[in-house]
C-alpha cells in the first residue's frame, strides 16, 4: 500500500488552481479585449467561444456520462432557431430569448435521448444521428421556422439588450464570454458534485450503478437535457455572435462531428478540454493556411488546403487517440509539472 | 380499375424499395464483415467505398481495360486494408470500442481527403454498361439496372458465404469472430486474419461503390452512402450478415412507400431520417436488433 | 455507532433480529422477535434458453446471519446472486425482501429495499476517489434537485454534510479513511475490495450480498475482510449473504449454508451438518468419493 502511497493524482491545489482561473478571466476579460483586432474578435475567438461551449455540452454528456452523440449540430441548430423564433414572435429580450432558447434544446435533447434508456454503444451512437437529420430536415421543410425566408438564410438580429448595444466584435465578443462564463461555472459546479458522481458511474459501469441504487435514467436523460441546452445556447452564440446568420446548414453533420473531435482532442471528462479542444480546432485552419501561403506563395488553391486540413485533422484525431487519450489537458498537464520541477530544482 | 392501378402502383414503389434495399445491405455488409472479428464498427466503410469508386473510375478513364482496373482497384484496396489494420487499429488494440469507432472516424477524414486529393473533386461518370430501361412485369416497372445490381449483389453474398464456409481462412474468421480468445490461444493468426477481412471489406466496398456510383455518380457525396447503412445496421444487428440483408430490404421498402404514401403529408423530403425512425422503433423493441447477438453481462 | 443504527431504524423494513445485536446498541422496536425476514427465496428457477441455471432453489436468510452460498464452479451461485439482485428475473418462484412479496425485482429498487451487494470482479467507478465511490452507494438517498445542488442552496449543503458524515463513518468502519481522496484507480486490488464493501455499507443495508470478497487477496487481507464481516453481523446486525470459494473462511465465517450442485440446493444446514453431509462431499470430491 505505500507503494502507491506516493502516486500524484488530482487536480493542482486549489490556491494554485484559483490562481490560474484568475489568471486566464483577466486575460480573456482585459487583456485579449485590449490586444484584439476585429478580425481577431470576428475569425478566431468569437467561434472559438461557440464551439468551446458545445465542445462542453458534448463532453457533459459524452465525457463525463458515457454516452456518444453524433447529433450535436441538431442542438446548436434548435438553439438558434429557437432564439430567432423567441424574439421574433414573442418580441423578447435577448437574455431571456436565450433562456428560451436553452429550454427549448433541453426538451427536444431529452426527447432525442429516449433511446439511451435502452440502447448502449453503437445502437445509442447510431440513433442520436436521427436528431441530426431529423432537426435539419423540419428546419429545411418548414419555413415558418425560418420566417418563411425565400433563400432559407436569415440575417441574425443585433445583440442589443437592455438598453446595451453590443453588436461591435469587441460587443459581441463579451456577449459571448460572460455567457460561456457564467455556463462554465454551472457546468463546473455540476461535475464537481454528486451528479458528476452519478455520471461517472452510469459511464464506467452501468450495471453496477443501478445496483448500488444510481439513478441511471434520470441521470442519462438530464445529461441529455443539460448537454443539449448547453450546446443549444452555443447555437445561439454561434449563429448570432459569430456568424449574424441563421441557416440550417450550418450545422450539419460535419459540425456534430468537429464538436465531437473538439472533446476527443482536448480531453474527454474535463472542463478545460472543450476550450482547448475548440482552439485547436479553429486555429489549426488559420494555420495551415498561413503556412502553406509562406511556403508555397498560394501556388496551393483553397480547395486542396481544405482537403489537407481534412486529411490532416482526420490523423491527428487518430493520433490523439493512440498515442494521448486524455487530450491536450493531459499533455499540458504534463508540460506543467515538467515545468514545475525545473524551476524547483533551479 | 383505379384501385388496380394503385395497388400496382404501389407494388412497384415496394419493389424498387426492396431493390434500393439490397444497396443499402450491400454496404452494410462491409460493416458487419469488419465488426465480427475487430469489433469495431468502421465508420469509414463509406469513405473506403469512395476511395474504391474513384480508384476505379479514374483508372477506366485513363483507358486502363475493365477487368484490369477491377484488379488494380482491389489490389489498392488491399494494400489500404492492411494499412488500416496495422496503423490504425493494432495500436489501439485492447481499447473500448468507442474509441476505436472514433478512430475510423478520423480515418474517414483522412481516407475521403486523400481519394479527391490523389484523383481530384469533380464528378466522374461511371457506366457500367447496364441500362437503366425499366422492365414491364405484368404492370410493374422495375428497373433493370436495380435488378442487375440485386444480382450482383447476391451473388457477392453467395461467394461471401463459399469463402467463409470452405475456406481455411474464411473458417479461421468464424473461429475469431466467435471467440477471439479461444482463437488466439489456439494459433489462428489473428493478425493476417484481420487484415483478410479488411480486403474483404475493400471487396464489398468496390462492389458497393461500382453499383452506387453507377447510380450516383462518382463523387464525394458516395461516402454518404454510409448514413444510409448505419440504421440498416443498428436494425439488423452489428454482427448479422443475414441481419443486414433482411434490415436493407426493410428499410428499403419502407423508406421509399413512406416517401410517397406519407411524404406528401409532410412536405417530402423525409428520408433523410426515415430509416432511422424505423430502426429506432424496432430498436425500441429490441435493443441489439433483429439479428444481432444479445449482449450478456456478466456479475 | 449509534448515528449508524439510527440509519437503520430509518431503512424501509424492520432491522435485525435482537438475538444477535448486543443489547447495548439499542432497545428500539423494530428488534423485536417478529421482524421479517431479510429474505425469504421460494422454489427458483431460472433458465437460459435450453440451460436450467437453478432449479427448484429455496432458502431464507435471518436477520443478522452469516448465509454462505457454496458450490463447484457452475453450480449456479452467481446466477442465484443476479436473481437476488434483480439483474436475471426467476423464470418462476417467488422472492421475498424484509417480508415484502417482489414479483418483478428490478435491480434499481434493490437499494431502497435495504439491500446491497459487491461484486466479484470489482465494479468500482475507476475515475472517481475512494469517498466518491462510497459516496455512490447514497445516491438513492438524496432528496435535493439538481438545481439547488449546482446553485448550492443551503439544503443541498445540509445534504451533502449528511453524505460526508456517513462516508466518513463507513470508512473509519473499514479503515479507509487516510484514502479518502485517492483516485480508486491507483489502489491496489485488495484495497479496492474493501472500497466496493465500504460503497455496499454506505446506505446501511439490512442484507447485504458479497459475491466472492476473497477473491485475489492474500491471506492478511482475507483475514482483514473477515474480521470486517464478521464484524458487521455481530456489531451491526446487518445479514449477510456470503459466496465464496475459500471453503476454510466460509465454514469459519457463516451461520448456516447452502450448496448447489448442477443449479440445485443439495444441502442446507450449519457448517458442521453441510460437512458431514454425503451429497455434499460427493458433489465436491466428484467421482473418486463415489468410487471409495
Amino acid at each position: 500500500m505505500t507503494s502507491v502511497a506516493d502516486f500524484p493524482v488530482g487536480p493542482a491545489p486549489v490556491s494554485r488552481r484559483v490562481l490560474g482561473i484568475g489568471a486566464v478571466l483577466i486575460v480573456a476579460f482585459a487583456v485579449v479585449p485590449a490586444l484584439a483586432s476585429p478580425y481577431v474578435f470576428d475569425a478566431i475567438l468569437l467561434p472559438f467561444l461557440a464551439l468551446s461551449l458545445a465542445g462542453l455540452g458534448l463532453n457533459l454528456l459524452t465525457g463525463y456520462g458515457g454516452q456518444v452523440s453524433l447529433g450535436s449540430a441538431a442542438f446548436m441548430a434548435v438553439g438558434a432557431f429557437a432564439a430567432y423564433n423567441f424574439q421574433l414572435r414573442l418580441g423578447v429580450s435577448l437574455p431571456l430569448a436565450l433562456g428560451l432558447a436553452a429550454a427549448t434544446s433541453a426538451l427536444i435533447g431529452t426527447f432525442f435521448g429516449l433511446p439511451s434508456l435502452r440502447l448502449r454503444g453503437f445502437y445509442l451512437a447510431v440513433s442520436t444521428l436521427a436528431a441530426q437529420f431529423f432537426v435539419q430536415w423540419a428546419l429545411n421543410k418548414f419555413g415558418w421556422f425560418s420566417n418563411d425566408s425565400a433563400s432559407g438564410v436569415i440575417s441574425a438580429p443585433k445583440i442589443a439588450f437592455w438598453g446595451l448595444d453590443l453588436d461591435s466584435s469587441a460587443g459581441r465578443y463579451f456577449f459571448a464570454l460572460i455567457v460561456v462564463t457564467l455556463i462554465t461555472v454551472l457546468v463546473w459546479r455540476l461535475v464537481s458534485g454528486p451528479e458528476g458522481i452519478n455520471l461517472n458511474a452510469v459511464r464506467d459501469d452501468e450495471t453496477a450503478a443501478k445496483v448500488i441504487g444510481v439513478p441511471v435514467l434520470r441521470t442519462k436523460l438530464a445529461a441529455f437535457a443539460i448537454s443539449s441546452a448547453i450546446i443549444g445556447v452555443a447555437g445561439v452564440l454561434w449563429s448570432f455572435a459569430y456568424l449574424r446568420t441563421i441557416e440550417p446548414e450550418g450545422f450539419n453533420l460535419d459540425r456534430s462531428f468537429q464538436i465531437l473531435f473538439i472533446v476527443i482532442i482536448g480531453g474527454l471528462a474535463t472542463i478545460r478540454g472543450a476550450f482547448l479542444g475548440a482552439a485547436l480546432i479553429v486555429v489549426f485552419p488559420l494555420l495551415l493556411a498561413r503556412v502553406s501561403s509562406a511556403l508555397f506563395g498560394g501556388v496551393i488553391d483553397a480547395g486542396v488546403l481544405k482537403l489537407i486540413e481534412q486529411i490532416v485533422l482526420g490523423a491527428i484525431i487518430i493520433l490523439f487517440l493512440i498515442a494521448e487519450p486524455n487530450g491536450l489537458v493531459a499533455i499540458l498537464d504534463r508540460a506543467r509539472a515538467r515545468l514545475g520541477r525545473a524551476l524547483r530544482r533551479d | 380499375m383505379m384501385d388496380w392501378l394503385n395497388f400496382l402502383f404501389g407494388v412497384e414503389v415496394a419493389v424498387g424499395g426492396l431493390l434500393s434495399g439490397v444497396m443499402y445491405a450491400l454496404v452494410a455488409i462491409g460493416f458487419v464483415l469488419i465488426y465480427k472479428t475487430s469489433g469495431v464498427l468502421n465508420f469509414a466503410q463509406g469513405a473506403m467505398v469512395l476511395f474504391a469508386a474513384l480508384t476505379f473510375v479514374s483508372l477506366i478513364e485513363r483507358g486502363v481495360p475493365f477487368w484490369l482496373a477491377i484488379v488494380f482497384t482491389l489490389a489498392v484496396m488491399t494494400m489500404l486494408g492492411f494499412a488500416i489494420e496495422r496503423s490504425v487499429l493494432r495500436p489501439l488494440t485492447n481499447r473500448s470500442p468507442m474509441v476505436l469507432f472514433m478512430a475510423t472516424l478520423g480515418l474517414s477524414y483522412v481516407i475521403e481527403g486523400a481519394a479527391q486529393l490523389i484523383w481530384g473533386t469533380q464528378v466522374h461518370r461511371l457506366d457500367l454498361g447496364i441500362s437503366n430501361e425499366p422492365i414491364d412485369f405484368g404492370g410493374i416497372y422495375v428497373s433493370q439496372f436495380d435488378l442487375a445490381a440485386a444480382a450482383i449483389a447476391a451473388a457477392m453474398v453467395a461467394a461471401l458465404t463459399l469463402f467463409f464456409r470452405f475456406t481455411r481462412t474464411g473458417l479461421s474468421f468464424r473461429a475469431v469472430a466467435d471467440d477471439t480468445f479461444a482463437a488466439t490461444a489456439v494459433g489462428l493468426r489473428l493478425n493476417l486474419i484481420r487484415s483478410t477481412v479488411w480486403t474483404a471489406a475493400g471487396f464489398v466496398a468496390l462492389v458497393a461503390g461500382l453499383l452506387w456510383g453507377a447510380r450516383l455518380g462518382v463523387q464525394f457525396s458516395l461516402s454518404v452512402v454510409v448514413l444510409k447503412a448505419l440504421p440498416v445496421l443498428v436494425l439488423g444487428g452489428f454482427d448479422s450478415i443475414l441481419g443486414a440483408i433482411v434490415a436493407g430490404l426493410m428499410i428499403g421498402a419502407s423508406e421509399k412507400l413512406a416517401e410517397v404514401y406519407l411524404g406528401p403529408y409532410v412536405g417530402g423530403g423525409i428520408e433523410s431520417w426515415f430509416a432511422y425512425a424505423v430502426a429506432l422503433v424496432v430498436l425500441l423493441v429490441r435493443p441489439s436488433g433483429l439479428f444481432g447477438t444479445k449482449l450478456v453481462e456478466r456479475y | 455507532m449509534t448515528s449508524l443504527i439510527q440509519g437503520a431504524a430509518t431503512a424501509p423494513f424492520g432491522g435485525a433480529g435482537s438475538d444477535v445485536v448486543p443489547t447495548s446498541h439499542s432497545p428500539s422496536p423494530i428488534f423485536s422477535a417478529e421482524a421479517p425476514l431479510p429474505l425469504e427465496l421460494k422454489d427458483i428457477s431460472l433458465r437460459f434458453g435450453g440451460i436450467h441455471a437453478l432449479k427448484s432453489v429455496s432458502f431464507d436468510v435471518r436477520p443478522g446471519e452469516i448465509r454462505a452460498i457454496i458450490g463447484p464452479n457452475g453450480a449456479g451461485k452467481s446466477s442465484l446472486m443476479n436473481v437476488i439482485s434483480g439483474l436475471y428475473s426467476a423464470s418462476s418462484g417467488e422472492i421475498r425482501i424484509g417480508g415484502r412479496l417482489l414479483h418483478r425485482l428490478r435491480p434499481h429498487r434493490l437499494a431502497g429495499l435495504g439491500v446491497a451487494r459487491t461484486f466479484q470482479n470489482l465494479a468500482l467507478f475507476p475515475a472517481l476517489s475512494v469517498a466518491q465511490n462510497i459516496a455512490s452507494g447514497l445516491a438513492f438517498r438524496r432528496k435535493v434537485s439538481l438545481g439547488a445542488q449546482i446553485l448550492g442552496l443551503p439544503q443541498a449543503r445540509r445534504e451533502n454534510a449528511r453524505v460526508t458524515a456517513r462516508v466518513n463513518e463507513v470508512a473509519a468502519l473499514l479503515g479507509l479513511t487516510g484514502l479518502l481522496d485517492r483516485r480508486v484507480s491507483t489502489l491496489p486490488y485488495g484495497v479496492q475490495k474493501q472500497v466496493d464493501l465500504a460503497r455496499a455499507l454506505a446506505a446501511w443495508p439490512h442484507l447485504l450480498l458479497l459475491d466472492e470478497p476473497m477473491a485475489g487477496l492474500t491471506v492478511t487481507e482475507k483475514a482483514a475482510m473477515a474480521r470486517h464481516i464478521q464484524a458487521l453481523r455481530d456489531d451491526l446486525g446487518i445479514a449477510v449473504i456470503l459466496i465464496e470459494h475459500d471453503i476454510g473462511v466460509v465454514m469459519g465465517l457463516s451461520d448456516r449454508i447452502v450448496v448447489l450442485d448442477y443449479g440445485m440446493k443439495i444441502a442446507d444446514g450449519t457448517p458442521d451438518a453441510v460437512r458431514r453431509d454425503p451429497d455434499v462431499i460427493r458433489a465436491y470430491l466428484g467421482t473418486d468419493a463415489e468410487a471409495a
